[in-house]
């Protein structure tokens, strides 16, 4: 043991002074205990969401209408799952297992992105999700990409090129949608209807009332409050809404000449704490659906870990 | 029409038909793997049949008197007009299922496509280049599952084995030249699919051995394909992957 040591409140600074000098906090650096758990708690959450959100959207893999759209789809989820592996990488880089962030998933402990508990009814939700979901997504990505610590702030950047694809690619089958029949367009629109305030609420509560946010904020973990990305996410969002010729259900959007953004009503917040709290329509769905994966998968994981073992006990013997 | 194209656009169906049916099954397996690597592998090996397809599609579309697109071919067509194997059709069962018909279809196609690969058609040759090298690597991603399932616990070797016992007689199938291929045989353009049997027989029984698995007996085969008689899976199979195109026909996508 060495005789030099300093007291927390010393260590706590000096972290302090490298985050306000934006410098990146790496693993094997001390950082407080409560900085660990806020990292572990938001980026286990994120992997979490890139994998059930495979769920609504691998829902239409099976019966996407041409071959071409097939591929793009079943190529998009694949990469959100791979989103969901680097994500759980750069979540253990902070001490916590994998198996522990599956099982807090499982368990109720650990959340993921609420509007995954929507479901995906028609064709146009594909399109629809590829736009406004992974869009409202980048917006809060791109400004992760300065979060203060390395590997999270490396998987957003390596993240946000793979999201900025899927956005064009969902706007794009949309564009189809809304230039096609009069069915298509109302199906699109109808998408828009049931997908617009889900994708709002996905900046979470207001700030003033963010559980996380304070702290975040100070620690550089977040970069930008929720009703900032809010803001950004529909100001980008409008002008697409208008070139696809589709109609925000929001009777209270309109451009605001003098703040240089758009206005917009109020988010329903109760269905969003119903929907949070478990009463959405595929809460149980969606994790059950993951347990039971999970569960199958287990005969063929304990195969894997004996095939493994008999191979490096043959290899010692030899 | 020659006669020859006709033969040539059956052989190209049938083709495409193999690969969309299993790549449509692969797919089934996404978010439903034993954990999420297996998730993402499975997702590319599908994206590799479903690329073949629109391949073999794509060519079949130029030879197509009724001037059918790609698309139209794999939506529009009913179940008894489709020219698949039942080997690829068969529900996905457990993951040991999967990998057993994987095994057994990635060792006849690192065959088929070698040789598709002098076929004196160019198209077909072509895309016989591009699957071979997809089929290589399949075959070492599901020979390896073979290994590990047959000789990784109790459990995983009782699995791997029925699922062996229960695809076995579905294999005969691929040896077989339909009426087709043995017209497009004389001019070097099908390959022969029974002159594939010894290699695939080695490679098979290698590693059966190695996986501690039991060769099953070949007392039964199911054939039917080929005429588009299927098994009952098939209706259901197409009734998910034509259901846009039916509901609503005619439209862009």
């Amino acid at each position: 043991m060495t005789e030099f040591s300093v007291n927390d409140a010393e260590l706590e600074k000096r972290f302090q002074d490298r985050v306000d000098d934006e410098q990146k906090i790496e693993p094997k650096d001390w950082m407080p205990e409560g900085y660990r758990k806020n990292l572990i708690r938001q980026i286990s959450q994120h992997a979490h969401s890139e994998v059930i959100g495979m769920q609504p959207e691998g829902n239409w893999i099976s019966r996407a209408p041409t071959l071409r759209r097939k591929m793009i789809l079943l190529a998009k989820v694949q990469d959100e799952g791979g989103h969901g592996l680097y994500l759980y990488s750069a979540a253990e880089t902070l001490g916590a297992s994998r198996e522990e962030m599956v099982e807090a998933l499982h368990e109720g402990r650990a959340k993921y992105a609420s509007i995954f508990n929507y479901p995906s009814l028609t064709w146009a939700d594909i399109g629809t999700i590829g736009w406004l979901v992974d869009g409202a997504a980048i917006v809060n990505q791109i400004s992760l990409q300065r979060t203060s610590y390395g590997p999270y702030s490396r998987a957003m950047i390596r993240i946000c090129k793979e999201e900025s694809f899927h956005q064009r690619q969902g706007y794009e089958s949309l564009i189809a949608l809304a230039h096609g029949s009069a069915e298509q367009k109302a199906m699109a629109q109808d998408a828009l209807n049931r997908w617009w305030w889900p994708s709002l609420m996905m900046f979470g509560p207001h700030d003033a009332e963010s559980a996380h946010s304070g702290q975040s904020m100070k620690w550089k973990i977040k970069r930008k409050s929720n009703d900032t990305l809010r803001q950004d996410f529909v100001d980008q969002t409008v002008p697409q809404a208008d070139f696809l010729g589709l109609e925000i259900p929001d009777p209270d959007l309109k451009w605001n000449e003098e703040r240089g953004h758009y206005d917009f009503g109020e988010i329903d917040w109760e269905e969003f704490q119903r929907v949070i709290s478990g009463d959405g329509m595929c809460n149980r769905d969606r994790v059950a659906t993951h347990k039971k994966a999970h569960d199958d998968g287990a005969w063929v994981r304990d195969a894997l870990r004996a095939y493994e073992a008999k191979k490096a006990n043959k290899s010692e013997a030899a | 029409m020659t006669t020859d194209q006709t033969a040539l656009l059956q052989y190209a169906l049938g083709e495409a038909d193999d690969a969309l049916i299993l790549g449509q099954r692969l797919c089934e397996w996404c978010y439903h793997a034993p954990y999420l690597e297996e998730d993402l592998a499975l997702a590319n090996v599908s994206l590799d049949f479903l690329g073949r397809a629109q391949n073999f599609y794509q060519y079949a579309a130029q030879l197509d008197p009724q001037q059918r697109t790609a698309d139209q071919l794999a939506m529009l067509r009913d179940s008894r007009e489709f020219r698949n194997l039942l080997i690829v059709e068969l529900p996905i069962g457990d993951f040991a299922f999967t990998m057993a018909r994987q095994f057994l279809l990635d060792c006849f196609y690192v065959e088929f496509m070698t040789a598709l690969q002098g076929s004196a058609d160019p198209n077909m040759a072509g895309i016989a280049a591009k699957a071979i090298k997809e089929s290589q690597y399949h075959l070492r991603r599901s020979h390896e599952w073979l290994l590990r399932l047959g000789d990784g616990t109790e459990e995983s070797h009782r699995r791997m084995q029925i699922a062996l016992d229960q695809i076995w007689g579905y294999t005969m199938e691929m040896f077989e030249n339909s009426p087709a291929e043995n017209e497009l045989l004389a001019e070097g353009i099908a390959v022969d699919r029974s002159a594939l049997k010894p290699a695939w027989d080695t490679r098979v029984n290698t590693a059966l051995v190695e996986a501690t698995l039991s060769r099953p007996e070949d007392g039964w085969s199911v054939r039917g394909g080929r005429d588009g008689i299927h098994t009952e899976h098939h209706g259901h199979l197409l009734s998910e992957l034509q259901f846009l195109q039916r509901a609503y026909p005619g439209l862009e996508w």
